[in-house]
C-alpha cells in the first residue's frame, strides 16, 4: 500500500497541528462555534445526537494491520472500544470526547492517518473497489489512481469550500463494485484500442434526496490529463452550483440545470487553460506511485486445483465452513490465492460495527495470512486481499472464534445499514433495530437458499445506507414524529445501476421485517431454478411483490411515487 | 488608519471601500477623495468619471461576479478586490486563479469580506497577495493563517508545479 515520503508525513503533522490550534482557539474564545464547524468538519469532527462523532479517512479502503491496531487503540482509550465502518470505507467513532479530538487526530499522524476532508463541503476521500490489485476482473490496478486523487484533492486550495460535498469513486473492473454512477464523479478505467489507460468520466450521480445517476461526461480522458480535467469540472462547479439552498447544491442538480451537453462545453472551456500544462502526469508518476501498490511475494501454491479440491472436501464435511467458502472467499489474480470477506454483519451487531478485540484479531490475520493488509469494504466489512488457499480452513477457524466469520457476504443479512436515529442528529427514524428484526427472520439455511439478495436501510432521504440501490430498500419517514418506513423495491448498484421504485405508503417499524418477509416469498415461491430475486423480480414486474406486501394491511397502494419523480418534482 | 496583510506584511492602507446598499441608485453614490474600490456596477456605470479622477481607483467583484468582466481594463486597475460574502463561500477562489491564470492579471488580488486567518494558505495559493482580515479578528495572529502548511500537492498560482514534478526533479537530483 502507499507508503508516506517526508512531505506527505509532514503535511498530516501540520494538519493535525493547525486541527489542534484551531480547537484551542475555540476553546479561548478566539473562534466563534459557527466559525469552527466547517473547519472542524473538514477534520471529521461532527456534532451528533449524543455528542461528538469523529470520521477518519481510510483512503480507498486500504488499512494495514498496524494502523488497525492503532484504531483499536485509540477507540479504547478515547471511544468506547468500538468503531462503526461506513460505506464510504471510512471509520466512525461515536463516543470521543469533543476537547481529546486533536489528542485523536495526532496519534493518527503516527500511523500515516488523519481525518481530513471526511465532512464539509470539499472533495471527500476518494473510494474503490475492495478487491483492487487482486480482482480477476479488472483492467489495471486502480488505486495509483486513486492516490494520485487522494494527493490532488488534499487541502485543494481552490475546492476546499464548494456548494457541497464532492464523492469521487474509481472503478478498474468489469463488475462496478465501487457504484460509479452514483458519485458525483465517477471514474473507470479502461484502455483505448491503442492499449492507453484513460478514463470513462460520469458526472452528477448521488443518491440523497434526490437521487441521479451519473451522466458520460466523457468517453475516453487519457490518463495523462486526469488531474487537470478534474481541476476544470470542480471549476465550473465551485463557480455555478448552487448555494442558496443545500439541497440543490450538489452537481448533480448544476448538470441537470445545464444539461451535460453544456457542462460539458463549460469544462472543456476550462480545461484548454490547463491541458498539457504542468499538471499533466508522467507516465513516471504513474509507475512510481503503481510501484507503492506491487504485489506482494505470493508463494506458489504447486497443486492450485488440488487445493481447491481439498477445501471442497472440507466443505462437504462441514457445511459452515462450506457456507463460508462459498460466500466469504472470492476470485484472485493469482492462482492459488483468494480474497476473503471478514464479516462485520453477524445479526444482533450493527451493521459495519467492529469492537477493539475484534480490530486486534482481524490485525493479527491480515499479519498471519494476508501481507499486513486489509480493506474496507463499501458494504461495510473488512477484507484480506491475498489470502493462500491452503490457510483458509486456519483463517476461518480464527477468524469464527472472534465473530468475524459470518458467512452471509452478499446475502439478505449482510445489509448496509446507516447508524440512524440511535445516533444521527439528521434521523428520521431508526435503522439498526429495523435492520436486526429484519436479519431475525432469516435463518443462514434460507439465506443461502435464497443467494445474492441486498437489503439496506437508511434512517432518513440522506441515504448513507443506499438504500436506492437496494433489490429491497427501506428508508425510515417521519410521520407525525413517529417512525415510519418506506419500501423501495428492484434497485441495483453496480454498471446496471437502477434506482428502486416505492411500493407504496410507508409502514410502521414493526411491519416494516414482515413486509420484507412477504417481499422475499414471493421470490420463493416463483423462482425458477438458480433465478435470484432482483431477476425474479425483473420476469414478474413489481405487481404480485406490492399486492403481497400490502395484503390483510388495511391500506392501498395509493399514493405511490417514484424517487426519479420526485427528482424532477422538488 | 485599517491595517491590511499585504505581502506577507501589515502595512497601512489607504484603499476606501465603497460597499453601497442594494437599494442605493449608484449614480447618487458619493465618491470620496481618497483611493476607493467601487464595485463591479458602479465602475461599469460611471467608468469615465472614475478614471478622470486624480486618485486611484480600483473594483472589487462580488462572489457571483465574473473577472471577463472587467478584462478588457485589467491593465489599467492596481488591484482587484474579490468579495467573500461568508467564508465557507469558495467562489472567490476561482475567481482569483481565473484573473491570474486566464486573464494573466499581476496587480494585487485582495481578499475582502470574511476574510480570516484559518483560510489565507488556501487564499495565497490562488493568487491573492492581499487580505483585509475580518475587523473583529486580531490581524498580527492571522499572519500564522500564511504559515499553516510547509508545501502543497496541487498546482496553483503561488507554486506552478504540482508536488509529483518536484518530487520527480529531486529524485532526478538525486540520482
Ligand atoms: C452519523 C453521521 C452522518 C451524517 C450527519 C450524515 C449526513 C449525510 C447527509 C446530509 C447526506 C446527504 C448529502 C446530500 O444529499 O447532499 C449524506 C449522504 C451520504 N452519506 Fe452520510 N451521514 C452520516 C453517516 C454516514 C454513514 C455512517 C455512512 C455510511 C454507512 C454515510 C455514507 C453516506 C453516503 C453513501 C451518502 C449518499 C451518497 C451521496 O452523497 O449522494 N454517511 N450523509
Ligand atoms: S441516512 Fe440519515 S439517519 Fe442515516 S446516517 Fe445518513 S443522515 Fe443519518
Amino acid at each position: 500500500m502507499y507508503r508516506y515520503d517526508a512531505t506527505d508525513q509532514r503535511l498530516v503533522d501540520e494538519r493535525a497541528a493547525q486541527f489542534g490550534d484551531q480547537m484551542a482557539r475555540h476553546l479561548a474564545g478566539e473562534l466563534s462555534a459557527d466559525d469552527l464547524r466547517p473547519l472542524r468538519l473538514q477534520n471529521g469532527l461532527y456534532i451528533q445526537r449524543h455528542g461528538p462523532m469523529l470520521r477518519i479517512a481510510i483512503p480507498y479502503g486500504a488499512l494495514s494491520a498496524t494502523q488497525l491496531r492503532k484504531l483499536a487503540d485509540l477507540t479504547r482509550r478515547y471511544d468506547r472500544g468500538y468503531g462503526h465502518f461506513t460505506t464510504r470505507q471510512n471509520l466512525q467513532l461515536n463516543w470521543p470526547k469533543f476537547e481529546e479530538t486533536p489528542a485523536i487526530i495526532g496519534e493518527l499522524a503516527s500511523v500515516q492517518m488523519h481525518a481530513i476532508q471526511t465532512s464539509g463541503n470539499c472533495v471527500r476521500n476518494v473510494t474503490t473497489d475492495q478487491f483492487a490489485g487482486v480482482a480477476p476482473d479488472e483492467v489495471a490496478d486502480p488505486r495509483p489512481y486513486c492516490e494520485l486523487i487522494r494527493q490532488w484533492s488534499t487541502f485543494h486550495p481552490e475546492f476546499a469550500f464548494l456548494p457541497r460535498k464532492f464523492k469521487i469513486a474509481v472503478n478498474a473492473a468489469q463488475e462496478d463494485r465501487a457504484l460509479v454512477l452514483a458519485h458525483d464523479v465517477g471514474l473507470e478505467l479502461v484502455r483505448d484500442d491503442a492499449g492507453e489507460f484513460g478514463f470513462r468520466v460520469f458526472v452528477g450521480g448521488g443518491l440523497g434526496r434526490t437521487p441521479i445517476l451519473g451522466k458520460e461526461l466523457c468517453a475516453f480522458l487519457p490518463r495523462r490529463h486526469l488531474l487537470s480535467y478534474l481541476d476544470a469540472v470542480l471549476r465550473v462547479y465551485n463557480g455555478h452550483g448552487r448555494r442558496d439552498n443545500a439541497y440543490k447544491a450538489r452537481i448533480k442538480i448544476l448538470v441537470q440545470a445545464l444539461g451535460v451537453e453544456e457542462f460539458r462545453r463549460q469544462v472543456e472551456e476550462e480545461w484548454a487553460i490547463y491541458r498539457d500544462g504542468p499538471l499533466t502526469v508522467p507516465d513516471e508518476e504513474f509507475d512510481r506511485l503503481a510501484a507503492h501498490f506491487a504485489p506482494p511475494a505470493y508463494q506458489q501454491v504447486a497443486d492450485a486445483a488440488g487445493e481447491r479440491g481439498e477445501l471442497d472436501r472440507l466443505a462437504a464435511e462441514d457445511r459452515e465452513f462450506g457456507r463460508w467458502l462459498a460466500r466469504c472467499v472470492h476470485g484472485h489474480k493469482v492462482p492459488g490465492y483468494a480474497a476473503v470477506t471478514l464479516s462485520l454483519k453477524k445479526t444482533g451487531v450493527a451493521p459495519g460495527d467492529i469492537n477493539a478485540e475484534q480490530m486486534d484479531v482481524a490485525a493479527g490475520l491480515a499479519e498471519r495470512f494476508s501481507f499486513g493488509e486489509l480493506r474496507v469494504s463499501h458494504e461495510q466489512n473488512l477484507v484480506l486481499a491475498d489470502v493462500r488457499l491452503p490457510e483458509l480452513p486456519e483463517l476461518w477457524r480464527s477468524a469464527r472464534e472472534a465473530e468475524l466469520a459470518t458467512a452471509n457476504t452478499g446475502l439478505l443479512t449482510d445489509m448496509i445499514c446507516c447508524p440512524g436515529g440511535d445516533l444521527c442528529s439528521l434521523a428520521n427514524a431508526r435503522s439498526v433495530p429495523i435492520a436486526e428484526a429484519v436479519q431475525r427472520r432469516f435463518t443462514a439455511e434460507r439465506e443461502h437458499k435464497l443467494g445474492d439478495l441486498s437489503v439496506n436501510v437508511s434512517g432518513c432521504m440522506n441515504s448513507c445506507g443506499h438504500h436506492h440501490v437496494a433489490s429491497i430498500g427501506i428508508l425510515g419517514v417521519d410521520k407525525r414524529g413517529e417512525e415510519w418506513y418506506q419500501i423501495t423495491l428492484g434497485g441495483l448498484p453496480g454498471r446496471e445501476a437502477k434506482l428502486g421504485d416505492v411500493i407504496g405508503p410507508s409502514f410502521r417499524a414493526e411491519e416494516v421485517a414482515d413486509v420484507v418477509e412477504q417481499l422475499v416469498a414471493v421470490h420463493e415461491e416463483n423462482a425458477q431454478p438458480g433465478e435470484r430475486f432482483a431477476d425474479t423480480l425483473a420476469r414478474l414486474g413489481s405487481t404480485p411483490f406490492r399486492e403481497r406486501a400490502y395484503a390483510g394491511r388495511g391500506r392501498h397502494l395509493a399514493q405511490e411515487r417514484k424517487p426519479a419523480d420526485a427528482a424532477n418534482n422538488p | 488608519m485599517p491595517q491590511i496583510i499585504r505581502k506577507d506584511r501589515i502595512e497601512e492602507d489607504g484603499w476606501t471601500l465603497l460597499r453601497p446598499a442594494a437599494d442605493v441608485e449608484i449614480a447618487t453614490v458619493e465618491l470620496p477623495a481618497t483611493p476607493i474600490l467601487v464595485p463591479l456596477a458602479l465602475w461599469q456605470a460611471r467608468r469615465e468619471e472614475l478614471l478622470a479622477r486624480a486618485t486611484p481607483v480600483s473594483v472589487w467583484l462580488a462572489a457571483n461576479e465574473n473577472p471577463s468582466a472587467i478584462a478588457d481594463d485589467l491593465a489599467r486597475l492596481p488591484l482587484i478586490a474579490v468579495d467573500f460574502p461568508k467564508f465557507t463561500d469558495g467562489r472567490g477562489y476561482s475567481i482569483a486563479r481565473s484573473l491570474r491564470d486566464r486573464h494573466g492579471y499581476r496587480g494585487e488580488i485582495r481578499a475582502i469580506g470574511d476574510v480570516q486567518r484559518d483560510q489565507l494558505h488556501y487564499m495565497r495559493r490562488c493568487g491573492f497577495d492581499a487580505f483585509a482580515v475580518r475587523a473583529d479578528h486580531d490581524i498580527e495572529r492571522a499572519l500564522a493563517g500564511l504559515k499553516s502548511f510547509s508545501d502543497s500537492y496541487q498546482a496553483a498560482v503561488d507554486e506552478p508545479l504540482p508536488l509529483f514534478r518536484r518530487r520527480a526533479q529531486a529524485s532526478g537530483a538525486a540520482a
